[in-house]
């Protein structure tokens, strides 16, 4: 088991025939993703990579009965066709692009209210993997085996960070889920955490995040709510970043005192979960809490 | 993206948000005939000669000054323009003035006492939606209005289906205070500059203050406007207003290679794939008894130009006195990333602090092997562990 993919997942890719969406997707069908077509304007009709290509996210539905969508238009078009693809009623819409404009990505949240079935992951994310079912993302897929622990990340290279080192520790993933790092983003910590809570195979859970913005300190309360039904190792990136500064990501940047790493670890330990104060010990102390949990 | 007060004054004014008017110069004599020009066209008499540069609490360092004739003008140009300006915001070392804003009195007496306010907007991450903030604490940091008076801030968020309502613009002005002339001036004002945030593409608007004159009039006194830098590319006419002296020359090198760079003030130095491993990788670098001497993240495709780049800008700091490079392999392969570390190194030559390489992911062992048989006085890693480890080695 598993959440948002599958290997019953059918995957269209918007921008399929850029070099982005042909690598990427190359590297999917490859990694054993269910790829079903493709969506560019204009090219509707002709076949890339094996697979049809459609002119509508709508047309790709009707014909292949795809369910995900997977996001590499450039950030000026991008919000189009995250509303396009809600809009034809496809459940999962993973966005790659990075750079969106922000007012965008207010309308497009807006725009979702009315899609209470659609999940929007991204934008600006490596995407969702469940090891040996479906990549739906830019992962390393080799880095991720198949197992029990749960991933929730804002960062891309963290997250492969991560999964190495559950995967060294002995253990694997069920979903590693990169929910990405702008300031407004379709699922944020608390609901990609909930999905995984909710999966009975996933035994516990990583979550990384980072400076800026409450979606950690939410995303705790939640899970103290909820009487820490499974082990969490978190740990946010971001402890040495000075105020006021973006540190790359569009929403990684302190602006108060309440979205410090330091303020959001101590929220993070008061609510049970495993903090971590070195990116190093993710698996290690993954490792231990578990042991503790079954103890 | 910043932009200088007196550009973000020229923008508002383009939507009809009424400003305190000014004219920037580059030299005294400019600054001379800015205020006749002034003078003509408001009537003022005094004059407000303001430093132009990209940080906060400019009164507090000395720039801003009032000028009582044009001869102030000239005495207080000459003492601002090319000054060292330290403030709260700028760092001990200060910002070099290159401009200053001559600006009308609008202070001057009347009917009633002129009152200042705060009012920004912003995005509210939480709510995926703007939000209008206002205060009667005109003039004040709103960081410690926040802190101090948190009940006396406004706070009004905006549908983003129907934009700024007209109940809510008289929601604040009424909070504010406000009756008569100005409470209509004010509901008018902030239309205009809700409107100009939007067109703008603007990520923060922050007037502060906006003053209520002795004849009720409501002006733009300062202006802070901050652009998403995603949207620069449909705002043209803003994205031609990046004023590059005001950024560290480090950083602009960095961006024309493709880089993301942030100076920071530490020891070691660090170059990784990807901005949370880069931010985890200054967190480790504390950890093992460092400071970070930067971020810097070579995005998606570390090469040998891309390190050689990161190379010579991080050895341009002179603080530093080890690199650490940490790079995830997935779709960069990290035998890559050893050549080119092995190939830029040798291109810049005569480096003198050691250097550690952690490559992880795709093709890792390889790259190791590569960085060992290079003979160079380079440590690889593997594990995160280890870096941190050979970096407290290397510092001691």
């Amino acid at each position: 088991m598993s959440v948002l993919v599958n290997k019953d997942s059918k995957v269209i890719v918007q921008g399929f025939t850029g070099s982005e969406g042909t690598f990427h997707a190359t590297q999917m069908i490859e990694y054993g993703t269910q790829v079903v077509g493709g969506v560019t304007p204009g090219k509707g009709g002709q076949k890339h990579l094996d697979k049809p290509v459609f002119n509508t996210v709508a047309d790709a539905v009707n014909t292949t009965g795809a369910d995900v969508s997977i996001i590499f238009v450039p950030p000026a078009f991008a919000a189009d066709a995250i509303m396009e693809a809600a809009d034809a009623g496809i459940k999962v819409i993973v966005t790659i692009t990075e750079g969106i404009p922000v007012k965008d990505m207010i309308y497009v949240k807006n725009y979702l209210k009315g899609f209470p079935n659609t999940t929007l992951i991204g934008p600006n994310c490596p995407g969702v993997i469940t090891p040996g079912e479906a990549k739906v993302g830019i992962m390393p897929g080799f880095v991720f085996k198949p197992g029990k622990i749960g991933i929730v990340s804002k960062s891309g290279t963290l997250t492969y960070e991560a999964a190495d080192q559950i995967v060294k520790a002995g253990l694997g993933i069920s979903t590693a889920i990169g929910i990405g790092g702008d300031p407004i983003i379709g699922t944020p910590t608390k609901d990609a955490i909930k999905l995984l809570m909710e999966d009975p195979d996933t035994e516990a859970i990583v979550m990384i995040g980072e400076i800026g913005g409450d979606y950690e300190a939410k995303a705790a309360e939640w899970i103290k709510s909820q009487g820490n039904p499974k082990p969490v190792v978190g740990f946010i990136a971001g402890q040495t970043a000075p105020p006021g500064r973006r540190m790359g990501h569009a929403g990684a940047i302190i602006g108060g005192a309440d979205d410090t790493a330091e303020a959001k670890m101590k929220i993070m330990d008061s609510c049970g979960i495993h903090v971590v104060q070195s990116p190093a010990d993710i698996g290690a102390t993954m490792k231990k809490a578990l042991e503790s949990a079954k103890a | 993206m910043n932009i200088h007060e007196y550009q973000a004054k020229e923008l508002l004014k383009g939507y009809g948000v009424k400003i305190q008017e000014g004219i920037v110069a580059d030299t005294p004599e400019e600054a001379v005939a800015a205020a006749k020009e002034l003078n003509k066209s408001t009537g003022t008499e005094w004059y407000v000669v303001k430093a132009q540069i990209h940080a906060g609490g400019r009164g507090k360092g000395g720039g801003v000054k009032l000028a009582k004739s044009q001869d102030e003008v000239k005495e207080k140009a000459s003492d601002i323009i090319g000054m060292q300006l330290v403030t709260p915001q700028t760092g001990p070392e200060g910002k070099k003035v290159n401009k200053v804003l001559i600006c009308q009195d609008v202070y001057y007496p009347g009917a009633n006492e002129p009152k200042e306010y705060y009012l920004g907007i912003l995005l509210d991450r939480a709510a995926g939606c703007d939000v209008i903030m206002a205060s009667t604490e005109g003039g004040m940091d709103i960081e410690t209005v926040a802190e101090e008076t948190p009940e006396k801030i406004i706070k009004e968020r905006i549908n983003p289906s129907v934009g700024l309502q007209a109940f809510q613009a008289r929601k604040v002005a009424f909070a504010l205070g406000l009756e008569g002339q100005a409470f209509k001036e004010m509901v008018k004002f902030i239309f205009a500059l809700y409107k100009a945030y939007q067109g703008a593409d603007a990520s923060l608007f922050e007037i502060n203050p906006v003053l209520k004159t002795s004849d009720d009039q409501i002006l733009a006194v300062d202006a802070k406007v901050n652009i998403d830098d995603n949207a620069l590319y449909r705002q043209k006419n803003l994205a031609e207003m990046r004023d590059i002296t005001e950024e560290d020359p480090a950083e602009v090198e960095a961006s024309e290679s493709g880089l993301n760079y942030v100076k920071l003030d530490g020891n070691v130095g660090c170059m990784v794939n990807g901005a949370g491993l880069a931010m985890a990788t200054m967190d480790i670098i504390k950890l093992s008894g460092g400071d970070p001497a930067n971020f810097l993240d070579v995005g998606g495709s570390a090469n040998a130009k891309t390190v050689e780049a990161g190379f010579r800008i991080i050895l341009k700091d002179p603080k530093v006195k080890a690199i650490l490079i940490n790079i995830f392999g997935g779709i960069v392969r990290c035998d890559r990333v050893a050549q080119g570390v092995v190939e830029a190194y040798k291109n810049i030559g005569d480096i003198k602090v050691p250097i550690i390489v952690r490559l992880q992911g795709t093709n890792a062992e390889e790259g190791a092997k590569i960085i060992e048989e290079s003979g160079l006085k380079v440590t690889s890693a593997i594990v995160l562990k280890d870096a941190a480890e050979r970096v407290k080695e290397a510092l001691a």
